[in-house]
């Protein structure tokens, strides 16, 4: 499986790094934000993208609405400390499958990433 | 605005340290800004506060106790004066804002992306016109203290008449 992580924060994206490794993951490609998730998606398709919310020069709803409008389907977890109910309905409508908000436990992470993979197949 | 909105902010606090580190901190007695803190700052992460409430968030620890705290969540230790030293710290002062800014009922707000400051004794200058608190907090890897500023909006301060 290949997963591709979208965060401006190098030690959150090292986080869930070691999480992906624990679940057998081991085809992975980071992007800093959205315009370089843009740059970086077609090329490495990915089965699953963790993206970030909160993100300098593209934000993460803003690339998940660009994927969507070019009819990627990949599933996407939204990873974010953006906790309140309107965010979280704002970027399901956007196009993002499920949400994991910060702070999270390696458990919680893991169990969201199966749980999602499970309704993609 | 009232001491009570500080609340959030100790509480996430110790959510973010026991989730992502596994450590309990211990919140002190809050007191009001402006304060000498009983140790030097030599690094604060900084978050902005903007929409309904406008303020400033502020993760400040002595130079020890950020790179326990650093080694900690970040799985190694870093030079204090590594970017990715600052962008672990930048973290923590986000998830701390973001999951405060959830609970302060009936209102929206949004967080700015961190900045870092790492300097032996800096201060950080809180804005005047907020209700300013500071929490001391003990934890394992050391002291460390948190300042919230926080206001109304002038949107959000003005009387219905005068906003319709």
């Amino acid at each position: 499986m290949r997963v591709m992580l979208v965060d401006d924060s190098k030690t959150m994206r090292n986080i869930q790094k070691n999480i992906l490794t624990t679940l057998g993951i081991e085809e992975m490609e980071e992007a800093c934000d959205g315009q370089d998730a843009l740059s970086k998606v077609v090329a490495f398709k990915p089965d699953l993208l963790l993206v970030d919310w909160n993100m300098p020069n593209m934000d993460g709803l803003t690339f998940v609405r660009e994927i969507r409008k070019s009819g990627n389907r990949t599933p996407v977890i939204m990873v974010t400390t953006e906790a309140e109910k309107e965010r979280v309905v704002e970027a399901i409508r956007a196009g993002v499958n499920n949400y994991v908000v910060k702070p999270f436990t390696p458990d919680a992470l893991s169990d969201r990433i199966n749980e999602t993979m499970a309704k993609a197949a | 605005m009232d001491a009570g909105d500080i609340m959030p902010f100790i509480a996430s606090a110790k959510t973010v340290f026991q989730t992502m580190l596994a450590t309990d901190i211990t919140p002190g007695r809050p007191s009001a800004c402006p304060l000498v803190p009983s140790f030097a700052n030599d690094v604060s992460g900084i978050i902005g506060l903007s929409g309904d409430v406008v303020g400033m968030v502020v993760l400040s620890f002595p130079g020890s106790t950020a790179e326990k705290v650093v080694e900690t969540f970040a799985g190694a230790a870093m030079p204090i004066d590594s970017p990715d030293f600052s962008d672990a710290v930048g973290e923590l002062v986000n998830m701390i804002s973001g999951a405060a800014k959830a609970k302060l009922e009936g209102r929206t707000v949004s967080i700015s992306c961190p900045s870092v400051v790492v300097g032996h004794g800096h201060k950080v200058q809180q804005p005047s016109d907020s209700l300013c608190m500071y929490i001391p907090f003990d934890s394992p890897m050391g002291r460390f203290g948190i300042e919230v500023a926080l206001k109304e909006s002038a949107a959000q301060s003005k009387p219905a008449s005068e906003a319709a």
